[in-house]
């Protein structure tokens, strides 16, 4: 992982003033019921070296393709554009810009420092408004790392311009599929959040399911068939070195998520048939046994603070969510729409509840308050499942699989508005998709 | 106003080398045959000792209804054939894989596929399979045997196959 010589939290503290004083017209409400989408321009980002150029011409489609990708922006071909920016520092044309109806214009330059570094600097204006919104920023890193510098100053633009969290440079770890259904291999893959820079985490020896990311993106929990049963293991990202966690001869292990402390692990163990839900301390591996019911407890899901978990139970007859302290204890039941209900995830603010809804022979992604109310159906397929979030709650990613003896697995992507539904890119099918949190 | 008075120059450094992806393994070959229920196959179907008899013959898995973990009348008849194979054949062990349709949630289907291996190993056991010859393991919904997504399939997908060790498993 690449990481900072300087942190940009300390960048984005000293940014957060002048981008959140902002109140002129530039700005999406996101919780509006419907966006237009709100038309910028992004032109190459300009170098006097070729190599700078290239990659001024790559950062910007990244850019772009951030900010469009999210729904709630439109691109300006480079077709329409009167001006051109030839120099970073020679002042905008704000009229050419005007014309063409850019409300937002992205100007940038990229040098290549003596160590081979990219530095790139760009500036955000509000075009209608004849200002720059929020001051221009420099960042510095590897030819290699050129993707997340364009996901940077991405998550910059679009949080000066929505108010909110950012979210593009980030990753997702997923189970990569290939083969017919009734001999599917899978192995673990991880990716940017758009699909960009993948690599195999596992090989496909053994079944793998559901990875999830530890609170800092550096470990990740999954399942593996690899000693012929289901059980936890834990992999460090960097080196790809994985361990088994739980291994109680007898018993199997599943669904496992990370707590908001890194440490404990909760999770599904089944014995003697009967499944139910543990917590465990990784560094010591002692565990503790939370639910003591012969329904099936499993999906559990930590609240963002770290006190109560979520969790899909058949103890009622049908599967539905019910939360509990994260201790264990009396669980009060909070899904009573019609059908049955699954994989419940606590968003990053905490204040809703994304989960798998299957009704009337279809599956649906929902959200809903943590009490219950406000049940929305995001999506609906003949089969989605497994949601996750993106850091900063606003979109939610997905399993959706196809019909039939053909039938494949792929990731998907929906707002929490229930708009701009689109399909991660993956070079093979995709499932189980984990959404780590925003890189340092 | 020049460019430095006004612009805060921030500098992120993104220093060290390029992200430290784990290399991509090679693609790997030869299927899983976890799950396949044709693991450990052996012996000939005329053999009424071998592992292939108790599969063709004897029937090596029973079916179960949506949700469901209870052995139909079929489905004990069946398990009964099997545990006087194993009363007969005491060189053989054998792991239960509960299976599941794919209707249903992964973790929801793994959690199912473990009642229903458990429901045939604890019915086993009251016919006098010793349990330490007996292992459990779900499949959840990972591995159908039938492809299609009509009920005519998924009736066949739900199931606990018994899959016979040639060597005794540890």
């Amino acid at each position: 992982m690449m990481r900072y010589v300087l942190s940009l939290l300390t960048a984005l503290m000293l940014w957060s003033l002048p981008a959140n004083a902002q109140t002129g017209p530039l700005r999406i409400e996101i919780t509006e019921g419907v966006i237009e989408p709100l038309p910028f321009a992004a032109p190459d980002f300009v170098s006097d070296s070729a190599t700078g150029t290239e990659f001024g011409r790559r950062i910007a489609e990244v850019i772009a393709a951030d900010l469009t990708g999210t729904g709630l922006f439109r691109e300006i071909q480079p077709e329409a554009f009167i001006s051109r920016v030839t120099s970073f520092s020679s002042p905008v044309q704000y009229a050419d810009w005007k014309a063409i109806n850019a409300q937002a214009l992205v100007t940038g330059s990229v040098t290549v420092d003596a160590g081979g570094q990219l530095v790139v600097r760009f500036r955000l204006y509000d075009v209608f408004a004849g200002q720059e919104l929020g001051q221009g920023l420099q960042l510095v890193g590897t030819q290699d790392g050129w993707r997340r510098i364009a996901h940077k100053v991405a998550d910059q633009i679009y949080s000066r311009i929505t108010g909110e969290a950012p979210y593009f440079d980030s990753r997702v770890v997923y189970v990569a599929e290939t083969g017919p259904k009734d001999q599917r291999m899978k192995r673990l893959a991880i990716m940017d959040y758009d699909g960009a820079n993948v690599s195999y985490l596992t090989d496909s020896a053994s079944i793998v399911l559901a990875p999830r990311f530890s609170p800092d993106g550096s470990q990740v929990l999954y399942t593996s068939y690899e000693s012929g049963f289901p059980r936890i293991y834990v992999l460090q990202v960097g080196t790809a070195q994985r361990r088994v966690l739980e291994q109680q001869d007898g018993t199997m292990s599943f669904a496992p998520r990370f707590a908001p402390d890194g440490r404990t692990v909760v999770y599904s163990l089944s014995r003697g048939g009967n499944t139910d839900l543990y917590r465990m301390d990784i560094g010591t591996g002692a565990s503790t046994r939370l639910t003591s019911a012969p329904s099936i407890e499993t999906a559990p899901s930590f609240s963002p603070d770290g006190n109560r978990v979520v969790f899909e139970s058949d103890r009622s007859g049908s599967p539905q969510l019910y939360i509990m302290p994260a201790g264990g204890g009396e669980a009060q039941r909070i899904s009573f729409g019609q059908g049955r209900y699954g994989t419940p995830v606590w968003s990053p603010r905490g204040d809703l509840i994304a989960f798998t809804k299957q009704s009337k022979g279809r599956f649906h992604i929902g959200v809903m308050r943590t009490d219950g109310s406000e049940e929305r159906l995001l999506t609906a397929s003949f089969l989605d499942e497994g949601p996750t979030w993106s850091p900063n709650g606003r979109v939610i990613m997905f399993t959706r699989e196809t019909q039939g003896a053909q039938g494949s697995a792929s990731l998907y992507s929906v707002d929490i508005s229930g708009r701009n539904l689109r399909r991660v890119p993956t070079e093979t099918g995709g499932s189980d998709p984990s959404w780590s949190p925003l890189q340092d | 106003m020049t460019y430095l008075s006004k612009t805060l120059l921030l500098c992120a450094g993104l220093a060290l080398a390029a992200c430290s992806n784990p290399n991509r393994f090679d693609n790997a070959t030869g299927a899983d045959m976890n799950g396949s229920g044709m693991a450990g196959m052996a012996g000939s179907a005329s053999d009424p000792t071998s592992p292939l008899y108790f599969q063709q013959s004897v029937g090596d898995r029973v079916l179960f209804a949506v949700d469901q973990s209870t052995l139909s009348p079929t489905a004990q008849a069946t398990l009964d054939g099997q545990a006087q194979w194993l009363l007969t054949n005491t060189d053989y062990t054998a792991v239960i894989e509960g299976h599941a349709d794919e209707q249903g949630t992964r973790e929801y289907n793994l959690a199912l596929g473990a009642r229903r291996a458990n429901s045939v190993q604890e019915y086993l056991v009251s016919r006098g399979i010793a349990d330490n010859r007996l292992k459990v393991v779900s499949y959840g919904k990972e591995r159908p045997i039938e492809l299609c997504s009509d009920e005519a399939c998924y009736s066949k997908n739900r199931r606990a196959v018994t899959v016979i060790s040639v060597v005794p498993s540890s």
